[in-house]
């Protein structure tokens, strides 16, 4: 039941099925983070790079402390600037690492569809950990996961989604993973900020699927809400005129105690870190006991892992031991 | 030298008519046509056309040579040994090359050198403003008189409306077009596809049709207080359409034209070839609606011309990630594969049709009097087309340099069999005559 | 090839049997249950463990810990495996530090996945011994491994399989089963 593919580029083309294994299979990594030794030899003699275009803390942690965990060899490159500035296009940076032996690359990317670029020209597996505006895949699988673990199911759920839409990656991973999934997810946001023809990504969510709706009043989306998923905002957008200040974002479309109070008696309460305080959401209202963003950074480890055993775990090809039920003698 | 091109269907874009004629040419003009059979003629050469279809030889009145300046990418001698292999035996040479054809010498170079190597007629597009800077004029008037068939700042648009303003009016009294590239820079916000679903889906910053509409408004109400000669290249969007429209009714002195390749594939594709860099392109694959309308309004005849916007690149260009891809993808050798597939077959334009739009259309443009259409006393330069040839498109062999296309891999109908230049054919059996 | 069933070897009764005999073993190798943990193997050592903590509640009247171990990630194949087989959770109710834990699977055959099941023993702690139980030993070991409580010792060859059967997870009559791989 693993994962028949080389890369993890998108939930867009992920099936259930798949997002569901990787689900699975994250609860029983969640065990070994609680243990005092949390290291399993599983992934011995992988090597695993985290090629880094932007800044990141947790994302690259996360990645490279799963990879730890699950006994790989993890090596870094960070580089904030783009490599093409510096010189050395990605494909030769691709070419080089791969010549060094990696059997996997964490992209984060300021282009979305580098990935796509890279798995196209590397033999390695490709995860992507962050392209443009287009999608963070294991963001939106450990947010599914953080939510399932609350509430036991992720089907007829009320998501709100709320914030920079137009610009956020993980919004789209969520829409889709959540969507397909079976939740109702709502987004809500300044007009400016959310994408063109957005709407849209509903119709494909399937036969088992969620609904989309898209709202520009925030108190509409929290109604009766489930789940409240908070997204950064990237204070330069205000310098482009998307939004007239700080000020009126955090009056119009900041998450507050007052505004979570329309939610149901039961709701949580995420964001995918780093938080802008006082912007996008209230100090009293992200340490508050329905918050789960800790949580999130927990379950965000435990959800790489699985995703790093199910790329790497597997790879005997035509050699693959044919015992039944998976089991051994 | 004599030619008898034997048994084809000749198209005429005047009358609209297409009827089995045989065209005898000598010493590059064309003599007569004659109804078939045409007498035994020894001392001419005999091209048997059967089956095929015969058109006045096309003319792309939108091409990227690249040369001088950027020959890694292009040259006049790979450039026009792809327009012939595309059935072109005439192209409009952009101006945005290093240095930008922006005065007498530049025109006077492009046309030395594609007199020692170019395959099949050049003509030098001169630019708008010096360096295509867009803030003054070039000495039009004297690229006029060199040669320079019509004045573009193709590459970018012209951003300053008096400057447009200016440009229009003054072009005038050289009887030239201006071609502009329309596309509101404000708007474009960095974009890198068309701003709709598909740039939501893949998180690529879109150009809205907006940006391109806006530009096409305001250079028609230029072109009607100035009276001079507007040429709107590669449209792109339905909303564009509606203003040519609205121009056309008012008897506004404006022109426009459509590539094959927004004729044929619309920003689905960048999702479904995987954000592959062949199909950045400047303006963007549009809508399904866009495409559509597209396609009508080259049934209906508001459309003048299509134009393949030739844009090779250098493969380093294009094999990087999606925004720092240049735009542009090669046109010319598989313009009439794209024409016969998408427009001919679905019965959306007949032959003649394709004659007006690919021939006629552009010697208009240009002020051709002997080319676009096959008369006694014309120009010989002709294209014949296998209307039923299936072919699969293959950049690697292309004859251009640029290999940047979205269409590799894909069967096409409608092939080029041969291109005859000024009475000389450069292209038989679909491909170069040894010189 | 395709696994044609050859012989039923136990049935449910002489499973009961053997299960007390090697719960009597368990306890009096132990002098008693004190620090004992029963530790399963997923899947079929699980209910194996729980049947011996029930035969020694039985004679002893005590309640022995058990715990769920999975060792799909201490497997020394996983590369050599088209795909990764999906993780379960290890669970294990008590410290292992300390402890004997016996150790239990329903087959011993090549003795791998008695190592890997160590190994992720190691992995929860340090504990004091660790002795193992399995209802059939077939032979054929390639690791030095040997089991301390065996409820039936069965002789095959290569081309043989023992297939056990449980109610809780097959659906049937508790049997262990000989079968045979043919060439089709």
């Amino acid at each position: 039941m693993a994962l028949r593919r080389k890369d993890i580029l998108t939930l867009e083309d992920m099936s259930v099925q798949e997002m569901q294994a990787i689900l699975d299979n994250a609860s029983s990594f969640k065990e070994i983070l609680g243990r005092d030794i949390k290291k399993v030899p599983t992934l011995r003699g992988k090597s695993i790079l985290t090629l880094f275009y932007e800044a990141s803390t947790r994302t690259r942690t996360s990645f490279e402390l799963a990879g730890k965990y699950l006994s790989a060899d993890t090596v870094n490159i960070a580089t904030t600037t783009s490599a093409i500035v510096k010189g050395e296009t990605l494909k030769d940076t691709a070419w080089t690492v791969e010549a060094m032996g990696i059997d996997c690359i964490v992209m984060r990317h300021p282009i979305a569809g580098a990935p796509h670029f890279l798995a196209r020209i590397c033999q390695a597996s490709i995860v992507n950990a962050g392209d443009g505006m287009h999608e963070h895949p294991t963001q939106g699988l450990l947010d599914m996961f953080s939510i399932a673990e609350r509430k036991g199911r992720l089907k007829g759920l009320k998501v709100a989604i709320i914030g920079d839409i137009f610009h956020s990656r993980v919004a789209r991973s969520n829409i889709w993973g959540l969507g397909k999934m079976g939740a109702d997810v709502w987004l809500a946001g300044p007009s400016t900020l959310i994408p063109p023809e957005v709407e849209r990504m509903g119709e494909t969510f399937g036969s088992r699927g969620g609904r989309l709706r898209v709202t520009c009043r925030v108190e509409e989306a929290i109604e009766a809400a489930d789940v409240v998923m908070v997204l950064r905002l990237q204070l330069e957008r205000q310098k482009k005129g998307l939004f007239p200040s700080i000020r009126e974002y955090a009056r119009l479309f900041g998450v507050d105690r007052r505004r979570l109070a329309l939610a149901k008696d039961d709701f949580i309460l995420m964001h995918p870190g780093p938080m802008n305080r006082g912007v996008e959401i209230a100090s009293n209202a992200a340490d508050a006991d329905y918050s789960v963003i800790i949580d999130q950074v927990t379950n965000g480890v435990a959800v790489r892992m699985a995703v790093l055993y199910l790329l790497l775990g597997g790879g005997g090809g035509e050699e693959a031991v044919a015992d039944k039920g998976g089991e051994v003698r | 030298m004599k030619l008898i091109i034997k048994g084809g269907l000749v198209a005429d874009p005047v009358t609209g008519k297409t009827e089995l004629l045989d065209v005898v040419v000598e010493d590059g003009r064309v003599v007569r046509l004659d109804k078939p059979p045409t007498g035994a003629d020894r001392t001419a050469m005999v091209i048997d056309a059967t089956g095929q279809v015969v058109l006045p030889g096309l003319i792309d009145a939108h091409t990227h040579l690249r040369e001088p300046g950027q020959e890694h990418k292009e040259d006049i001698a790979s450039g026009t040994a792809a327009a012939a292999l595309g059935g072109f035996t005439t192209v409009a040479a952009m101006a945005n090359t290093d240095p930008v054809i922006d005065s007498r010498t530049e025109v006077e170079f492009v046309l030395k050198r594609a007199a020692e190597t170019g395959l099949v007629n050049v003509l030098p597009v001169g630019a708008v403003t010096k360096g295509q800077k867009g803030e003054e004029l070039a000495e039009l008037g004297d690229m006029a008189e060199a040669g320079a068939v019509a004045f573009s700042d193709d590459g970018q648009a012209i951003a300053n409306a008096e400057l447009m303003r200016c440009a229009l009016e003054y072009a005038k009294m050289f009887g030239r077009p201006i071609i502009d590239h329309c596309q509101d820079e404000s708007l474009t916000n960095e974009g890198v596809m068309h701003q709709g679903y598909w740039s939501t889906i893949l998180g690529l910053r879109g150009i809205p049709a907006a940006a391109e509409e806006v530009q096409v408004a305001r250079d028609i109400i230029l072109a009607g207080r100035t009276g001079g000669r507007l040429h709107l290249t590669h449209l792109s969007s339905a909303g564009s359409l509606d203003l040519l429209r609205w121009a056309k009714e008012r008897g506004l002195p404006v022109t426009a034209d459509v590539t094959p390749h927004h004729l044929s594939l619309t920003d689905e594709v960048v999702r479904r070839l995987d954000y592959d860099t062949g199909t950045k392109v400047n303006p963007p694959f549009r809508s399904q609606r866009d495409l559509e309308a597209l396609r009508q309004a080259v049934g209906e005849g508001l459309i003048d011309l299509i134009a393949t916007d030739h844009a090779p690149h250098h493969f380093d260009d294009k094999d990087v990630e999606y925004n720092y891809a240049s735009f542009g993808i090669v046109g010319l050798e598989t313009a009439v594969g794209l024409v016969v597939t998408n427009l001919v077959e679905p019965g959306i334009l007949d032959w003649a049709g394709v004659a007006r739009l690919m021939s006629l259309g552009p010697a208009r443009l240009f002020g051709l009097k002997a080319k676009g259409r096959l008369e006694a006393g014309g120009d010989a330069d002709l294209t014949i087309i296998d209307p039923k040839a299936e072919w699969t498109v293959d950049p690697a062999g292309f004859a251009s340099k640029g290999r940047n296309t979205p269409f590799g891999g894909m069967v096409l109908r409608g092939r080029v069999t041969a291109t005859i230049v000024r009475g000389r054919p450069v292209v038989l059996d679909g491909k170069l005559v040894e010189q | 090839m395709i696994l044609q069933p050859k012989a039923q070897i136990m049935d449910k009764a002489a499973i009961d049997r053997a299960l007390r005999r090697v719960a009597h073993e368990i306890v009096e190798k132990n002098q008693g249950t004190q620090g004992l943990v029963f530790i399963g193997i997923r899947r079929r050592g699980v209910p194996l463990a729980e049947r011996l903590r029930d035969n020694v509640r039985d004679i002893e009247g005590k309640e022995v810990p058990l715990g769920v171990l999975d060792i799909t990630l201490y497997r020394d194949d996983l590369t050599t495996r088209s795909d990764a087989p999906e993780v379960h959770r290890t669970e294990v109710p008590c410290s292992v530090q300390g402890r004997k834990i016996v150790l239990c699977d329903d087959v011993l055959y090549t003795g791998r996945t008695v190592r890997a099941a160590l190994d992720a023993i190691m992995d929860l702690g340090r504990p004091q011994a660790i002795q193992l139980a399995v209802l059939i030993d077939r032979g054929h070991r390639e690791l030095p491994i040997r089991a301390d409580y065996v409820g039936k010792n069965v002789p095959t060859s290569g081309r043989e399989v023992i297939e056990v059967k449980f109610k809780e997870i097959d659906d049937t009559e508790d049997k262990v089963l000989i079968v045979e791989k043919v060439e089709e």
